[in-house]
């Protein structure tokens, strides 16, 4: 028999309901997964064993009394970034460390309702500022995935890079995950797992840890399309404490994955053929037009002139946002408190040691950027160009359906090999910043290995709330590319 | 160089992040280095292109101006580094 952590959502949805194993039963292997691993990867940085069987508890009843939800005893582990009420929630940030919600984010309120389990909290980086794991307090993540013939530590990409290694190292089945400028996608592709970034306003922002708040949105990392779409199905809703999300119903996301690309049209766009572009990502991409021609589909050439663009001005946007909401870390309501002579040095003292150096970077860029005199020069000019940005994608939209690029410039890179010059790490969202510049939705999938032997993604581009073409296209990929290898289990340790 | 020292520490000054000389050094380098590279947007035309506000068009919803939360001092508290009854408690300001 598979193992339970093996098993996609789906599965073990049918199991469960089959009474093949129960809800303790698939909860208490992921408890043992995560207990044999995390010494080694550190992707949850709070386990949260008791909650979990309890939860699972109560979801064997529901089962049993034929109640159970959509997620009914579906192990899970949550992005450290979603207040969970009585459960500590950091953001992996100092000034954090002993915050404790009284409150549920809506997102994670969704899944409890369907019956998910909570594992336990996931490693990202400090305010979900970074594309690596590398800023977190608690430390980097480890990718289970290593270079062949070598056992370098790579890194799970970032943010999210807690969720990333854990739903491909089997220590939960599905992970929430928030993206702002790829932080989604990106650990997605270099852990050879599935990603989704909803587009803006699909779910609600409430009682996330905000990072940039017009640029970032939740959603799922999984080990496959069907299962990324069993889980944003629940995670997307309308929430009246949050103005910004969309009060729109949310589709049957499921029914859309096996719908095929029959009559669809593919935009390429030739911007994204950045000058050095490693051969193994050009003829990636390529295999990706090939499948999916083979499976029906038309592709057409766009051109989206603004894209170069995107990342400078995401580095005035999101540093200027990230000033504002950053703010509110004061020593005073919440978080860590440095004593100093007055007010002022109580303050300053209180950030010095809560921030990470990453995360003053962009605070200081935000707070010049927004400062007297520099509003239009920067944040305005960037927000103009934003504009630019999403009106050629509205004009490619006028003729394709989906848009196929890669996720990432490159596979997996090592700890430590990227973090000297921060410009070099923010080229890392190169192919995916444009997306939460424009509010669209973006997906990655797998689509096969680099010659180091890790993972790489393909991402597709679609309509502002037309998440389900996307996976209709993803699952074409997924299903061309064939199962992954999964990666050796060199991490856990024997009980 | 776009920011030079004197800019970093009025910065830091502004954002209330207590800095070091070494790392006002390193600062003044790496905010440079992003600033010169965001500076490429200067060849963009926008001056007849509006800011983005929304991804789709749709108008804000407003609730009803009535009282929906409150009474949870207690909560509200929980997390504070530093209480007495029921407020926070901060260095003297005003003598």
């Amino acid at each position: 028999m598979t193992k339970l952590t093996d098993l996609s959502i789906a599965d073990a949805r049918e199991g469960l309901r089959a009474k093949s194993f129960s809800a303790s039963e698939l909860t208490q292997a992921h408890l043992e997964a995560i207990a044999a691993a995390n010494a080694a990867l550190n992707a949850f940085i709070l386990p949260t064993p008791e909650r979990a069987l309890a939860m699972a508890k109560a979801s064997e009843a529901r089962l049993k009394a034929g109640e159970g939800g959509a997620l009914e005893g579906i192990p899970l582990g949550i992005k450290d970034l979603f207040c969970t009420k009585d459960v500590r929630t950091t953001a992996c940030s100092h000034i954090l460390h002993r915050f404790t919600p009284t409150y549920e984010s809506t997102v994670t309120a969704n899944l409890w309702a369907a019956g998910a389990v909570m594992l336990g909290k996931l490693n990202n980086d400090e305010f979900a500022m970074g594309s690596s794991n590398e800023t977190s307090f608690y430390g980097p993540v480890v990718n289970p995935w290593q270079r062949k013939g070598s056992n370098a530590k790579l890194v799970p990409g970032g943010s999210s890079g807690g969720s990333s290694a854990a739903v491909a190292a089997r220590l939960c089945m599905g992970a929430t995950a928030t993206d702002t400028g790829g932080s989604i996608r990106q650990p997605a592709a270099v852990t050879g797992t599935v990603g989704i970034k909803p587009t803006y306003g699909r779910c609600s922002r409430w009682g996330i840890v905000a990072f940039a708040s017009s640029l970032d949105q939740a959603g799922p990392i999984a080990r496959s399309i069907r299962d990324a779409a069993i889980l944003l199905k629940v995670m997307a809703s309308h929430d009246p404490k949050d103005t910004t999300s969309v009060d729109l119903p949310v589709p049957d996301y499921e029914a859309a994955v096996e719908r095929g690309v029959k009559g669809l049209t593919i935009g390429i766009p030739k911007e994204y053929r950045v000058p050095g572009m490693a051969p193994e990502i050009e003829a990636l991409w390529q295999k990706g037009v090939e499948w999916l021609k083979a499976s029906g589909a038309k592709i057409k050439e766009v051109s989206l002139p603004h894209t170069k663009y995107a990342l400078p001005s995401y580095y005035i946007v999101a540093p200027a946002e990230a000033s504002s909401n950053l703010a509110r870390y004061d020593g005073v309501r919440y978080g860590l408190r440095q004593p100093g002579s007055d007010v002022i040095s109580m303050y300053e003292n209180t950030r010095e040691a809560g921030f990470g150096a990453e995360v003053k970077r962009r605070i200081l860029i935000g707070t010049y950027v927004l400062s007297a005199g520099y509003y239009d020069a920067y944040y305005l000019k960037a927000q103009k160009v934003r504009s630019l940005i999403k009106r050629d994608f509205d004009t490619a939209f006028e003729e394709v359906d989906a848009i196929l690029t890669p996720t990432t410039p490159g596979p997996a890179f090592a700890v430590g090999e990227k973090s000297g010059d921060p410009v070099e790490m923010y080229l890392n969202d190169i192919f995916t910043v444009t997306v939460n510049m424009a509010g669209l939705p973006g997906l990655s999938v797998p689509a096969g290995l680099s010659l180091e032997g890790t993972p790489l993604g393909l991402q597709l581009i679609g309509r502002p709330f037309d998440e389900e073409t996307l996976f209709r296209v993803s699952r074409v990929i997924e299903e061309a590319a064939g199962p992954l290898a999964k990666p050796q289990d060199w991490w856990s340790k024997a009980a | 160089m776009s920011v030079d020292r004197a800019t970093v520490r009025r910065i830091a000054r502004l954002a209330r992040i207590a800095i070091t000389e070494a790392e006002a050094e390193r600062l003044e380098q790496e905010l440079s280095g992003i600033l010169d590279w965001v500076a490429q947007l200067d060849g963009i035309d926008t001056s007849a292109v509006e800011p983005m506000t929304r991804v789709a068009a749709m108008t804000m919803q407003k609730r009803k101006d009535e009282v929906t939360d409150g009474f949870c001092a207690d909560d509200v508290l929980k997390n504070a580094p530093k209480v007495d009854d029921h407020y926070f408690v901060v260095p003297k300001i005003v003598e």
